[in-house]
Formats: structure tokens, C-alpha cells, sequence
């Protein structure tokens, strides 16, 4: 015991040691923080500001991770050619315009007077290399080589005009490069990833500098006062990220941050009743719905008679089983009582006002005795038994709303059970085609619904990259030959009404069941506003005093 | 001693080895890292090459083989997510984690052996009843839900303390610590206790039957007679012989402290490890899932041997490293 | 003490005022010396009423919640005492897929407490088994184990489950078969840890002079002497094993969403704490509490009848 007691007294002595060292040194950090600020010039009315994120940004380098989140922050530091506006229209950015000088050739002119965060000039040799580095960027988990890859020649005419020459007819090229953030030529050319994230190589051209960058943690960023797109009103942005949707809530109820995103559906009737918080929302880009196994042609996965014994016929690939599945669901029901009316019901893949929907398509009427007439006539008048599997923890209120599909196929005499698990299963199963029957969601990064067609429904084809996320694995010739003859069509009008043709093909033979477009909700403090996105990006740029 | 030290360690390498293993195959069973982390409008020839980036593309064993051979020098690979060295990333947040979880073990001791004591000593009387029903209440309610009835009371309802994160901190030999600073303290606080709970409630509970059961042995009859006086009775010779199966229950806990950190991370957003994991876990970030289990486990070897020292310092019957019968 | 001593004491005759000697039964004297406290009657009857329910819940829930076809979207997060479509009230309202939220806590009482006991016990068995063989061998056996119960220990409850899940797939069996992984490395340790000091007392040294077998020695004398510690451990963890079950379906594992235990209840009702509608995880919540702390007391009670060291 006498060694324990040296040993206590010893520690007991290391405490004012240490206590003295810590306040010292925090003291010291405190007033070269200060320093540091004043040196900046800003205007009187700038403020700082915490934004609440619902993901984590994995990296500052914008080429590393093609994923929503990390695209949305970076939007502060980097900026592409061309920009989406709130409304996914292409809207110029670091190119003042485009056109198609021919089926496989684009002109591009691009802005002047631009200044990287270093000082030095904007040019079109920044984007030329931009376009190289994009495919070679060591480990990347999901590059951005699938928008850069049509590009086969790139040609500098001079400082502001690139021309690209492309493999096929791409019309949708500017769509595309609104995913490629230009880096500097002269910072990038020896920079690697973790360069980014320390903030060395992070110079771009946008509104906002990088401060830091902590892991899983928090971004850091500062206005740019020379920005050529004009003064933003805040000055120092933190995007805190809280991935827990109550702690999001929490922070902003006590006043830890001035914004969260994805306000969970849970809330919102209480934040839209609280003075202190304004609510912002638009419909987005995403769509749930519901992929249906269209491979097996007998005994499909998690399908029996109710007795449990396998299926001859695989009941899916009946049409009138499929009209059947979709009739039966209460799409209203869902979108007021479990989305809490953040939802509108789907009748295609994108909702009305993006390009290529069509307005003659309506979503299915909820009919149960319908469906149930049309399940005896394809041979079903007693149903039979399916699992319904979705994740929990990936889409908004994914899991119950697997649960309630599950309610109204059980009024219509089907026996279903329910079978929700993490994305990390999920996922993988879905694209090994386990299932029969899966809950899914997908945004339409492009904004026009051809390109959510070819990768849910065209025929599997990945030497053609089509039909890459079919996990139903429909496959319908016609639709097929509709859908390839509009992809390659560079006249916008006509391309659009062909996508429309060809996703009224779709939906009408039910290739898969859509389900309602998510609605994007933000929520700020009463004295700012938000203005909010389709692609469901929080930008502060976006953010503005409410007047 | 030194014999028993070394054994120690070859046993701990081994350890160590089978949890690597153990790791890997369990990820491999679990998913498909490329589908979780590839944009899904990506073609084919991205998810090649995405595979082949990861290293996924060669069979099972090669994967581990090479695993091992770089975690000899210190490189557990890089995060498949944030694409920087796992083993770092983990050490970087270790030390919130750790010093939450101190807090945490802190709060549990210093409050809990207390009253344990003094339910214990009078545990007809109503503070005793009190201290137990209210030890009850300590662990019934999971973690995850106490956490948010606090953030909801104390940051929402009252705004005293702040909801989520780490305060600011002050480097000690280079480590970024968060409670020598009453911000770091305001932030501490919540997430520490609400960990603490259950520990709380545990050691309430095995104090005061430990109490109980030493107060009718024979050397504290004894010590009576002799006339030490109740302080010296309690707080040695008492304390001393029921701090075993108190001392295990703490080494033991600090490790599922560190474990039952990740719920309590994940609602008050703490910068650790445990939140770390689950979105690894999540993501199938396997490079960092293992570099975290082996830091952890090494801890927690650590911990054991360092329990079992205490043990012999505390109590002279017990020896270390006996075989049945003999003694050294 | 053994058993023939104690089976001695309890039919010593107790005083009486004249007239023949009263005799007492084991279980008379068992049942007075347990009823002195009233908390624990309280404890046991709550827990004589809760196992009731959980055992006839079908046969009084207004609803049987497993039951898809029975649900309604349409009468989700109604208020306590609200009336649905059908006309029926709900006393504690619904949750937010329908459910009548007593017919779920009935329910979900069944699948928490069977979960809870059956993985205490077998975690317990198995625990006891191989933390007394560990401490009485010693040597590379002590070794072996030991180095398990590390490995095991160090292993995060949730990563075992996900893996589990992956392998296995959903349902109560699964998420058991989970727990007893978790918990049963806690009992080997505690139980060696006992164990070792036991050892080293006097009366295992005489029996193994008295050359009585070893698994004599291990169960009819060690045994009895390590149990005071783990009935203790125990208690809390069947407390534990409830709690981490819906700590795991709070991370989205588990038993499968349509047939909820209390502990996703809770899990469920989490997201609306702070929206105002209390009762979809305040309710389970109170059952859950409810639950666990009879138990407690009643265990505590049963502890300290039982322990011989607190014998006056």
C-alpha cells in the first residue's frame, strides 16, 4: 500500500503542472487566433455561421469521391464549367456559354478576369489538365471518369476558348460537367488527395477559401472577397456534420447551429409551429420506388404459394400483376401519414418540371378491388406470399415505408413479410439479385429523365453502360431501341419529347413501380431563409438574411 | 515476473493475429464495399476499376496475405472512404474517445463506490432504499434514449449546456485534451455522464453487497473489538477487501465503456472512434474496422494485465501465474 | 456451506411456547425469510403480472399487432385515448405504422423477456462453465481461455451482430444466439476471478486431501461459493441483454420490423421524442423499466436470502 500511496502523491503533484501549462498555452492559441482576423478585410455586416450536414464529407479533393455530399460542400472551394440552379437548369459558371458546333463537337468560352484563391490567372490550360487528373486519382472509391470519359479530344484555341470533341453524340456533355470541378494547372500538377484535405492544394475559384478540414468531423471555410460572382453575406461558414437526424435537430434547437438539412420527417409539423425557425422545401430529384424481379422465369426468390412451395410462373412477369401491385398501393396515404407530406406521388422517375417527363403519365389510382380483380384473372385469386425487402437506415423513413406496402398487399390477399436491413447488406444482395421485390431510390443527378431510364430500365447491357442499377433486370426491345435513338439526339426539343415517348413505354408495361418524389426540407433560424435545390445540395451561397 | 510478462505478450500477439482474421472474414461475409461507396450512375468500367483500386479484386487470402505483410511495418492501409492511413485516422480520435471514456469511469467511481458504501452500511434505511431504486432506474434505460431525454432537458429545454461536439481543446504532450477548459468541460459533461449511468448503477450495486457481506465477517468483529474506529474499520479494511470484484467489474467495464461509447458518440456527435466505427461498419471501410479493433483490443489486453497486477498488489491469496496448489 | 449443513439449520426446530417443537419446511423458511422485505413482494408481484401478460398476451390485446392486415396507415400516431377509424380507442395510442400501442407493448414484452432469459441463461451456463475450469486447471487450459474471453471481450456487440446478421439472416434466434456471444466471456471472467480466490482457501485444500474427484470438488464446493458474485451479475445482465437488444435495433439490426420487441419500440419512437408525440417510445419505455426493475428486485431479495455469507 505504501507504493500506491507514493505513486498517488506523485500524480497529485503533475495536476497544477499540468493545469499551469494548459492555460497557458490555451491563452497563447486564443490571441494568435485573434491576430489572424483582424488582418482580414471584411464588411461590417459579414457574419460568421454553422450550417448541420446529415453526412460526413470524406475528402477535400474534388475529384477523390463522386458522392451528393462531398459535391455539395466542395461547391464553396471549386466550381465546374457550367452550374445547376436551384432548379437543375444549366446556368453559366466558369464557361460564359457553349454550343455544339456539330454532332461530336463542343465549343466552349470561358469567363475572364477569373482568379484562383492564389491570386494567379483562370485559363483554359486549368481546364485541360482538370480533365486529365480527373480519371488518375489514386484509390478513389467512385470517380468522376464516367463524365469526363466521352471527352476523347480536348483542343485550346486560346486562353478563354476550348473546343472537345467526344466519341458519339453526347447531348448531354453540359449536364455532365457540371460534376467536374476545374482545379489549377500550376497547384494540382504535384498535389495528391491528402494535399487537399491538409488545404494546401484546395485553391479554386469559388466564393468561399478552405480553413480546415477534420475527418468526420467538421469543413471550415472563408469568403473570398475578390469572388468574380460578387459578395456573399457570411464570412466564416462551419459545416458541422451530425449525422444522428435528433442531434441535427438538437443543435438547432439550442442554437449550436443557424441551419440543418434533411429535417427528419418527425419534426416538421413541430419546427413549422415553433416561431423561432423557418422551414424551406422543394421536390427533388429522388424517386423511391419499387424494382420487381422480371429475370426468373419459374420458382423466384421469396415467392411461394401461401403454403410455402415454390411458384411454377414467376407472377412478376404478368402485366396485370404488376398493375395489380401498383394499384394497390395508397400512394396519398403514404405521402401524408409516414412522409408527413414531404412526398409527392410518382408516376415516372422524375417529378413534373424536369426534362423529359411526360404530363400524360399520371400516378396508378389507388384501387384494391381492382387490384384484386386483376390478380384472379392472371391466375391469382388467392394470392400468394412475398417478401418485400428494403434498407433502414439509407432513404427517408425507408423502413416504414416498406412496412405500410406491406399493409395494403396484405388487404389484397397477398401474404408478405417484411425484411429490412442495413444499406451495407442491403445493397450488396439487391445487386446480386436475392430479392424479388425491393425498395430503392434514385437521384437523377443530370436533371433529365433519360439518364434515370437508361439506368434503371434499359436491358443489362455494362459494355454498353446500360441498364447498370436494373436490379429487376427488365428488359423490354422496344423501350430499349426508343430509349438508345433519344440519348444520341442532339436537338433538345426532339430529344426530349422521344424521352417522353419512351418513358410512357416504360410506365405503362410497369418496369418497375414508382412510389413519390422526396420533398428536401432545410430548416434556419427565423432571420435567415434558404433557397432551396432539386439536387438536394446545402449551399451557403443558397443562404441569405431573411428581409 | 519477467517470465510471466513475456508469456503475456507471445499470448497477445496471438490474440491479436486471430482478431485480424476473425475481422476480415467477417467484413468479407458482410458486403460489397464497392456497392455502398460507388455512385450509382457509374458504368462498369468505373466499378473495375474501383474493385481493383481496393484491392478487392484478388481472392480472399491474397487480400489478407498482403494485409499482413504491410501491418508488420505499421501500415494497416489506407481508408477505403477518406483514402488517409487507417492506422492515423484512428489515432486521432482516440483521444476523445479515451478521455470520454475516463470521464465516464470517473464519474462512475467517485460517485458510485460512495454511495454503494453508504447503502451498504445502511441498507434498511430510506437513503439505502432511495440509492438502490434509483441505481434500478440507472440501468434499465438504454443508453441511446437517456442520452436524448438529456440533450432534450439540459441544451433545448434549458439551454445550459451545449448538444453535441467537443469543446475546444489545449495540447498536452501533443495530445488534444478537452477538460482542461471550461468549454471542453461544458461539452464533456452530458455525453460522460450519460456513458457513466450504467457503470453508476453497477457499482452502487456490487459495493453495496460487497459492504454487506463484509460486515459480518470476522475481521471486522474483530477490528471492532480493538477498538479502531469506524472510519479506520470502513474505509480500510472494508474498502480494501471488496474493492476485487469491484476492481474487475472496472477493468472489465472500461472496455465495454469504450464499446458502449459508440451509441453515446453517434446522438452527441463526439469526435471518437466509436462514431468512426459504426460509419465504417456502415460503409464497409474495412482498413479502418480492423485498424480499430486492433488498437482496441490491444487496449484492452493492456487493461487485463494491468487488472490482474492490481489484483495480487490487493489481495495476497491471489498469485499470479499459480499452478494449482504450489506457490512461488 | 453445504447443503446437508443448511438443509440441517433449516429444520432445527424453532422456539415455541410450550407444546411440541414446530418444523419449519426448506421452503416455509425460505419464503419468511424473503417476504421480510416489502419491496420485494412489490417486485415480485409486478413481475408475477408481467410474465402473465407476456405469456397470455393473444388473448387480452385489444389487437394483435403482428398482424399486417389488421393495421391501418390511416390510424398512425394517434394520441392516447384517441378513437380510430374503426371506432375502436386506443388507451395509449398508436405508433406510426398503427399499431395499438398496448397490444404492442403485450407483444413486445413476450419477445423482450424471452430474448433477455434465454440468452442470460445460456450465456450464464456456458460462462460458468468455462471460467471455473479455467481457474481450477490453471496452466495452458487457464491460458486458452482466458485468451478467448480477450479476444471475445474485445469484439464491439455491434460488429458481432452485424456479421451475425449477414450470415444468418433476421429473427429472435439469431439476435439470442448475438447476446450469448456478447455476454458469455463476462461471466468466464468474473466466475475465474472468484474462482482463483476460492482456491486458495482452506476447505478446497481438504477436499482434495480427502481425494474426492475433481468434478465433485468443482461443482459441490466451489461452485456454490462463486455464485453470490454472479447473481449479482446476472440480474443486471438480463437488465443488460433487454437494453442491448434495442440498442441493436436502434442501429437497424435485429428482429424484423413488423413484430417489435420492446426494445424497437423504443427504437421506433425514438425519432419523435422531440416531436411531441411522447407516447410511441415514452410507453415501451416505462414497460421496459418496469419489467427490469422487478426483476431486480426480486433478484436482490432472492441474493441476499440465499448468500451464505450474510448469514448472521
Amino acid at each position: 500500500m505504501i507504493y500506491a500511496r507514493r505513486i498517488f502523491t506523485g500524480l497529485l503533484a503533475t495536476v497544477p503542472m499540468a493545469l499551469t501549462y494548459a492555460v497557458t498555452s490555451g491563452a497563447a492559441a486564443q490571441t494568435s487566433a485573434q491576430t489572424s482576423t483582424q488582418a482580414a478585410a471584411k464588411p461590417a455586416h459579414a457574419r460568421d455561421i454553422s450550417i448541420g450536414l446529415q453526412a460526413a464529407i470524406t475528402s477535400m479533393d474534388p475529384h477523390y469521391h463522386n458522392v451528393g455530399p462531398n459535391n455539395s460542400t466542395l461547391r464553396h472551394i471549386f466550381q465546374p464549367l457550367v452550374a445547376p440552379d436551384e432548379n437543375q437548369k444549366l446556368t453559366p459558371a466558369l464557361a460564359t456559354s457553349w454550343r455544339a458546333i456539330d454532332d461530336t463537337t463542343w465549343e466552349f468560352k470561358l469567363r475572364k478576369n477569373v482568379r484562383w484563391h492564389d491570386g494567379s490567372a483562370f485559363t483554359a490550360d486549368d481546364v485541360a489538365f482538370t480533365l486529365k487528373r480527373v480519371p488518375n486519382v489514386p484509390n478513389s472509391p467512385s470517380s468522376f471518369a464516367t463524365f469526363t470519359k466521352p471527352i476523347i479530344d480536348v483542343k485550346i484555341v486560346d486562353p478563354h476558348t476550348i473546343i472537345f470533341k467526344t466519341a458519339f453524340p453526347h447531348p448531354l456533355l453540359p449536364s455532365d460537367l457540371t460534376a467536374v470541378a476545374i482545379i489549377s494547372k500550376a497547384v494540382g500538377e504535384k498535389a495528391t488527395t491528402d494535399d487537399y484535405n491538409s488545404g494546401k492544394a484546395a485553391i479554386g475559384t469559388g466564393p468561399y477559401k478552405f480553413v480546415e478540414y477534420v475527418a468526420n468531423q467538421r469543413v471550415v471555410v472563408k469568403a473570398n472577397y475578390g469572388y468574380w460572382g460578387g459578395e456573399e453575406p457570411w464570412d466564416k461558414v462551419t459545416f458541422k456534420m451530425l449525422t444522428s437526424p435528433a442531434a441535427r435537430v438538437a443543435a438547432l434547437l439550442s442554437g449550436d447551429v443557424e441551419m440543418i438539412e434533411t429535417v427528419p420527417t418527425a419534426d416538421i409539423s413541430q419546427l413549422e409551429k415553433n416561431t423561432k425557425f423557418a422551414l424551406s422545401n422543394k421536390v427533388s430529384n429522388r424517386v423511391i420506388y419499387a424494382h420487381l424481379n422480371q429475370h426468373q422465369d419459374k420458382a423466384p426468390v421469396f415467392l411461394t404459394d401461401k403454403a410455402g412451395k415454390a411458384l411454377e410462373k414467376n407472377p412478376l412477369k404478368d402485366l396485370r400483376v404488376r398493375k395489380a401491385l401498383s394499384m394497390a398501393i395508397n400512394r396519398d396515404a403514404i405521402v401524408s401519414r409516414v412522409m408527413e407530406g414531404r412526398a409527392v406521388a410518382a408516376s415516372q422517375l422524375l417529378a413534373d418540371n424536369f426534362f423529359g417527363t411526360s404530363r400524360k403519365l399520371k400516378p396508378a389510382k389507388f384501387d384494391p378491388e381492382g387490384a384484386k380483380k386483376l390478380l384472379a384473372e392472371a391466375g391469382y385469386p388467392n394470392g400468394f406470399a412475398m417478401t418485400i425487402h428494403g434498407p433502414n437506415n439509407r432513404y427517408i423513413n425507408d423502413a416504414a415505408i416498406a412496412q405500410t406496402i406491406a399493409q395494403f398487399y396484405s388487404r389484397i390477399g397477398i401474404e408478405v413479410k417484411v425484411d429490412t436491413m442495413p444499406s451495407s447488406v442491403y445493397f450488396t444482395r439487391a445487386s446480386k439479385l436475392e430479392f424479388s421485390y425491393m425498395v430503392l431510390g434514385w437521384g437523377t443527378e443530370s436533371g433529365e429523365q433519360g439518364s434515370a431510364l437508361r439506368s434503371l430500365l434499359a436491358t443489362y447491357d455494362t459494355t454498353k453502360g446500360m441498364g447498370v442499377t436494373n436490379r429487376g433486370r427488365y428488359s423490354n426491345p422496344a423501350f430499349d431501341k426508343a430509349l438508345g435513338e433519344a440519348l444520341v439526339t442532339m436537338d433538345d426539343k426532339k430529344r426530349e419529347s422521344m424521352i417522353q415517348r419512351a418513358a410512357e413505354m416504360a410506365m405503362e408495361d410497369v418496369g418497375l413501380i414508382p412510389l413519390h418524389y422526396e420533398v428536401s426540407t432545410w430548416a434556419t433560424t427565423k432571420a435567415l431563409k434558404y433557397i432551396p435545390r432539386t439536387d438536394q445540395y446545402t449551399l451557403a451561397m443558397n443562404l441569405k438574411p431573411a428581409k | 515476473m519477467l517470465s510471466y510478462t513475456l508469456r503475456r505478450l507471445f499470448q497477445s500477439g496471438f490474440v491479436l493475429l486471430m482478431m485480424s482474421f476473425l475481422v476480415f472474414v467477417g467484413v468479407y461475409a458482410i458486403g460489397n464495399p464497392v456497392e455502398l461507396l460507388i455512385n450509382p450512375q457509374a458504368d462498369d468500367a468505373e466499378r473495375v476499376r474501383a474493385t481493383i483500386a481496393m484491392g478487392l479484386d484478388k481472392p480472399f487470402y491474397a487480400q489478407y496475405l498482403a494485409f499482413l505483410g504491410t501491418a508488420s511495418t505499421g501500415d494497416f492501409g489506407r481508408s477505403f472512404v477518406f483514402n488517409v492511413p487507417a492506422l492515423s485516422l484512428i489515432l486521432q480520435k482516440l483521444p476523445a474517445t479515451i478521455e470520454l471514456a475516463l470521464f465516464a469511469m470517473m464519474i462512475a467511481v467517485v460517485v458510485g463506490i460512495p454511495l454503494g458504501l453508504i447503502a451498504g452500511l445502511k441498507p434498511d434505511s430510506f437513503v439505502g432504499r432511495a440509492i438502490m431504486a434509483l441505481s434500478i432506474i440507472g440501468f434499465s434505460l438504454p443508453t441511446f434514449w437517456v442520452g436524448l431525454v438529456l440533450i432534450m432537458f439540459f441544451s433545448v429545454h434549458l439551454g445550459w449546456l451545449p448538444s453535441n461536439g467537443r469543446g475546444d481543446t489545449v495540447d498536452v504532450l501533443g495530445i488534444p485534451v478537452s477538460f482542461l477548459t471550461w468549454d471542453g468541460l461544458t461539452h464533456l459533461f452530458m455525453p460522460a455522464f450519460n456513458l457513466a449511468l450504467f457503470k453508476l448503477s453497477l457499482l452502487i450495486r456490487l459495493t453495496r453487497s460487497g459492504t454487506r457481506e463484509a460486515l459480518l465477517q470476522d475481521y471486522v468483529k474483530f477490528a471492532r473489538a480493538k477498538g479502531l474506529s469506524n472510519t479506520r474499520v470502513i474505509g480500510v479494511h472494508v474498502l480494501k477487501n471488496i474493492m476485487i470484484p469491484i476492481v474487475t467489474v472496472i477493468g472489465l467495464e472500461f472496455g465495454s465503456v469504450i464499446a458502449f461509447a459508440i451509441v453515446t458518440e453517434t446522438i452527441f456527435a463526439w469526435p471518437g472512434t466509436g462514431k468512426l466505427l459504426i460509419d465504417s461498419i456502415n460503409q464497409l471501410d474495412r482498413p479502418v474496422i480492423v485498424a480499430y479493433l486492433l488498437v482496441i483490443v490491444s487496449l484492452f489486453i493492456f487493461i487485463n494485465f494491468l487488472v490482474d497486477v492490481v489484483y495480487s498488489v490487493l489481495d495476497p491469496r491471489v498469485r499470479l501465474g499459480a499452478q494449482s496448489g504450489g506457490g512461488h | 456451506m453445504n447443503a446437508a449443513a443448511w438443509l440441517k439449520r433449516a429444520t432445527k426446530s424453532a422456539p415455541s411456547f410450550g407444546g411440541a417443537p414446530r418444523i419449519e419446511s426448506p421452503l416455509q423458511r425460505f419464503w419468511s425469510e424473503f417476504s421480510e422485505s416489502k419491496l420485494a413482494l412489490i417486485g415480485l408481484m409486478l413481475l408475477t403480472m408481467i410474465i402473465l401478460i407476456a405469456i397470455f398476451a393473444p388473448l387480452i390485446s385489444p389487437q394483435n399487432p403482428y398482424d399486417l392486415s389488421q393495421l391501418d396507415i390511416m390510424d398512425s400516431k394517434l394520441a392516447p385515448g384517441e378513437k380510430s377509424g374503426a371506432g375502436h380507442t386506443h388507451l395509449l395510442g398508436t405508433d406510426d405504422q398503427g399499431r395499438d400501442m398496448l397490444s404492442a407493448i403485450f407483444y413486445g414484452l413476450r419477445i423482450s423477456l424471452g430474448v433477455g432469459v434465454a440468452s442470460t441463461a445460456f450465456a450464464l451456463a456456458i460462462g460458468l462453465f468455462f471460467g471455473m475450469i479455467a481457474a481450477y486447471f490453471g496452466g495452458w487450459i487457464d491460458t486458452l481461455i482466458m485468451r478467448v474471453v480477450d479476444i471475445q471481450l474485445s469484439f464491439p456487440a455491434i460488429l458481432i451482430a452485424l456479421i451475425l446478421l449477414a450470415v444468418l439472416g433476421q429473427g429472435a434466434d439469431k439476435i439470442i444466439v448475438a447476446l450469448i456471444t456478447v455476454q458469455w466471456a463476462y461471466y468466464a471472467r468474473t466466475v475465474r476471478a472468484s474462482a482463483l480466490v476460492e482456491k486458495q482457501k482452506e476447505y478446497i485444500e481438504a477436499a482434495k486431501v480427502l481425494a474426492l474427484s475433481k468434478t465433485r470438488i468443482l461443482f459441490r464446493h466451489m461452485l456454490p461459493n462463486c455464485l453470490p458474485p454472479l447473481i449479482v451479475v446476472a440480474t443486471v445482465q438480463v437488465a443488460h441483454a433487454i437494453a442491448l437488444e434495442s440498442t441493436l435495433s436502434f442501429l437497424g439490426l435485429g428482429l424484423p420490423i413488423t413484430e417489435p420487441s420492446l426494445g424497437l419500440l423504443i427504437s421506433n419512437g425514438f425519432t419523435y421524442l422531440m416531436s411531441g408525440k411522447y407516447w410511441i417510445s415514452f410507453y415501451p419505455g416505462l414497460a421496459l423499466l418496469l419489467t427490469i426493475m422487478s426483476i431486480n428486485l426480486v433478484a436482490d431479495q432472492l441474493r441476499d436470502v440465499l448468500n451464505p455469507r450474510l448469514k448472521k
